[in-house]
């Protein structure tokens, strides 16, 4: 089996899963609720204010603008719905979003859900044919009318194609005009260096699954003096603006992921990044006409590859990879499953076939040579079939 | 053999797969997404194509322990069926859009990219027989779907396998459950599954609008009523006429033909449906016989069988009925049989 798909979810890291169940297994922590006054809340009180506080070390922020939650989709949400509602609720003319046009599904639905639930409106920032936001655009979007703006979205870098946003100057711009800004840095963690206090961001979302730590547990980093409605209400256990009661084993375990990934990022990058060169050149010698999508060098994600293969359909080159044991991706799959053209490469400008031929491969920690060799060794007979298969 | 199951999310093409892989095949499943819109939920009688359905076949293949696909055919379905049914009726014909949905989709664009993705066959869960390139009636007449099938290719029956044709739907049900399925209680699907509320008349209203004409009894020639568009009615219909009129002679009335350009709807007694000699366009054999041929016809899907003699009339057939059949619509299609084999199918002129 050749794995690479680990932009959709990389393995835990054998130490964070030694952390996780040494948590299941510490009879008091387990049994504790951390929201519990005796013993056993105090003690699962401790593993989770200590990973807030190693979480917080490892990303360059406080631990009280640490908010676990359960998923990168509830952080981008509670960020996106959240500081809209308070920033309107601040003063009503704030309606405006400005995303960037790129963004993930769990951001643009939750900004389509207010446009269209809220009254709010938004304005797609547009991208150029690598997929980066310039500032120019930013700031031209802004001063058609700063006093209207709620707040701004742009990612840390692209899930599909890997492209590295100027996330500092995008929150200068933003800051010039007193409006928050929110990155989704999802894929970044681990694969980039990201320090919240240094990057300018009021808000970023993050989540363990991408970075080594457990599936079902993220978290959303919230400047302190940024406003933000809650999504959930009940206990109030974190902040006041998320409830519900926490995983401790499974905090324990995004912790020591985060700490992990952030003292190795620069190894790691250093080593994906020749990896993945090695992917690129040998995936153009093996099929000379696929043609990679997003930036040809610096500023791309180290272990992204994204390529479109004229004449194909993605979801063929996927079925026929994935029954020759090379599990790959077609960008960011549906609820249904169903292939779309890909809002990226659309926005990029790509033409509609393009962006239905493409394919991601993206590698993580567990990736090595014998990966890339299987995949280059499967993929001039499996483009050559698909392009046969090919609708009409 | 390599397969590729098409899995819908019922529990007939759910045993078909189940079936091709106790048979030893090396199966792959895939759901093909028809609906542009589909309902996340299900309301009121169902269709094929909801987001509920995907999830069920996806959880069939799961079961199954063999690969799912979504494959999105909804560009295909709304040009090839939807679009198609909505011209048919608007010219006054009576389409089946099973029968094109497999002769195009399901058996065509399926199949075809099946074959060049490196695949021996499609299996599907359509209640008939196939075995040699022959096609014969499932054992179950009720749930019997060789007259949609009928109109394939030799060819593209060569890339078929129907592992249902040998069971009754209550076996199929049986065998669902004895694998622990959970598809295996839910209920039929809708005879068009684009139509999930079952309303074509409101369904066509929203398409082609309101198109009011004359509804003119054909015995007197006399305007008995109006209508909101003629493609609301089909040849044979009784119900829903509103005649402002009553029949001379009392008697019920019913839809004799549908003129689209003149917006005409005629009506009369019932008797002026039956037919004796209907004429079949774009004739099509499976299992080629010398004409003229005596054999059984059926002239609608789960209609009765009628005894005829087969004419070669320029290019097409001319039907001769034994017996006459009543309401024949056009654009139906004409299904010989000798006995539970078909042996080729033709488009009611």
């Amino acid at each position: 089996m050749a794995y690479l798909d680990h932009a959709a979810s990389t393995p835990m890291l054998p130490e964070v899963v030694d952390t996780v169940t040494a948590a299941l297994r510490d009879s008091l922590a387990a049994a504790g609720n951390a929201s519990s006054l005796h013993t056993a809340g105090r003690r699962a009180r401790r593993v989770v204010e200590e990973s807030r506080e190693q979480l917080a070390a490892a990303l360059g922020t406080r631990p009280s603008e640490v908010v676990f939650t359960a998923s990168g989709t509830e952080s981008d949400n509670l960020a996106v719905k959240g500081i809209w509602w308070a920033r309107r609720a601040a003063d009503p003319r704030r309606t405006r979003i400005l995303a960037s046009a790129v963004e993930h599904h769990a951001v643009l639905d939750a900004v389509e859900w207010l446009v269209s639930h809220e009254g709010a409106t938004v304005e797609w920032l547009e991208v150029d044919h690598e997929g980066r936001v310039h500032p120019d655009v930013l700031r031209e979007a802004i001063e058609r009318d700063p006093s209207d703006v709620a707040l701004v979205t742009v990612m840390w870098a692209n899930n599909e194609v890997g492209t590295v946003q100027p996330v500092r100057q995008l929150s200068d711009v933003a800051h010039e005009h007193g409006i928050p800004l929110h990155s989704d840095a999802v894929q970044a963690v681990g694969q980039l260096h990201v320090h919240v206090a240094t990057s300018g961001v009021d808000a970023l979302t993050l989540t363990g699954h991408k970075f080594g730590g457990p599936l079902g547990v993220g978290a959303l980093v919230l400047g302190r003096d940024v406003a933000c409605v809650p999504l959930l209400h009940g206990g109030g256990q974190e902040r006041d603006v998320r409830s519900g009661t926490l995983d401790t084993p499974a905090v324990a375990g995004l912790a020591v992921a985060a700490a992990l990934a952030v003292e190795r990022q620069p190894a790691h990058h250093a080593r994906l990044s020749a990896l993945r060169d090695d992917l690129v050149r040998r995936v153009r010698g093996a099929v000379p006409d696929a043609v990679l999508n997003g930036p040809d060098g610096v500023d791309r994600l180290p272990g992204n590859a994204h390529f479109s293969f004229p004449g194909c359909e993605g979801d063929s080159l996927l079925l026929l990879l994935d029954a020759r044991g090379v599990e790959v991706s077609t960008g960011s799959a549906c609820s249904a499953g169903v292939a779309r053209p890909s809002h990226v490469l659309l926005a990029m400008g790509a033409k509609e076939d393009d962006a239905r031929s493409s394919l991601r491969f993206s590698l993580g920690h567990t990736s090595t040579t014998a990966d890339v060799d299987a995949l280059v060794e499967a993929l001039p007979a499996v483009v050559e079939r698909a392009r046969k298969a090919a609708w009409r | 053999m390599r397969l590729l199951a098409a899995l819908s999310g019922g529990v007939d093409s759910a045993v078909a797969a189940a079936l091709a892989v106790e048979a030893g095949h090396d199966v792959t499943a895939v759901h093909l997404a028809l609906s542009e819109a589909p309902a996340t939920l299900r309301t009121g009688s169902r269709g094929c194509c909801s987001k509920e359905d995907a999830r069920d076949a996806a959880r069939v293949a799961d079961v199954l322990g063999i690969p799912f696909y979504v494959w999105d055919l909804a560009d295909r379905f709304r040009e090839d069926v939807v679009d198609d049914f909505v011209a048919e009726y608007a010219a006054g014909r009576t389409p089946n859009p099973c029968l094109r949905c497999n002769e195009r989709i399901k058996f065509a664009a399926v199949l075809d990219r099946a074959l060049a993705l490196g695949f021996d066959a499609v299996v599907t869960g359509h209640h008939a027989r196939l075995a040699d390139g022959v096609l014969r009636r499932s054992v179950d007449d009720g749930k019997d779907q060789s007259y949609v099938l009928a109109v394939l290719t030799p060819e593209q029956l060569a890339g078929t396998v129907l592992p249902l044709g040998h069971l009754t739907k209550d076996e199929v049900r049986a065998l669902a459950a004895d694998r622990g399925m959970g598809v295996a209680d839910k209920p039929d699907s809708h005879d068009i599954c684009f139509i999930a509320d079952g309303d074509t008349a409101g369904f066509l209203r929203d398409r082609l609008g309101a198109q009011p004409g004359p509804v003119v009894d054909a015995l007197t020639g006399a305007v008995v009523g109006q209508h909101g568009g003629a493609y609301a009615y089909t040849v044979g219909q009784r119900r829903g006429l509103a005649l402002t009129v009553p029949a001379p002679d009392g008697r019920p009335r019913y839809v004799l033909s549908v003129e689209p350009v003149s917006r005409t709807v005629t009506v009369g007694p019932g008797e002026a449906l039956d037919t004796s000699v209907v004429r079949g366009d774009r004739p099509q054999w499976l299992d080629p016989r010398p004409l003229p041929l005596e054999c059984d016809v059926q002239l609608r899907a789960h209609g009765a069988v009628h005894r005829c003699v087969v004419h070669e009339d320029a290019g097409g057939w001319r039907l001769e009925l034994a017996t006459p059949a009543r309401g024949i619509a056009p654009g139906q299609a004409a299904v010989l049989y000798d006995g539970d084999r078909v042996l080729g199918s033709a488009t009611l002129g």
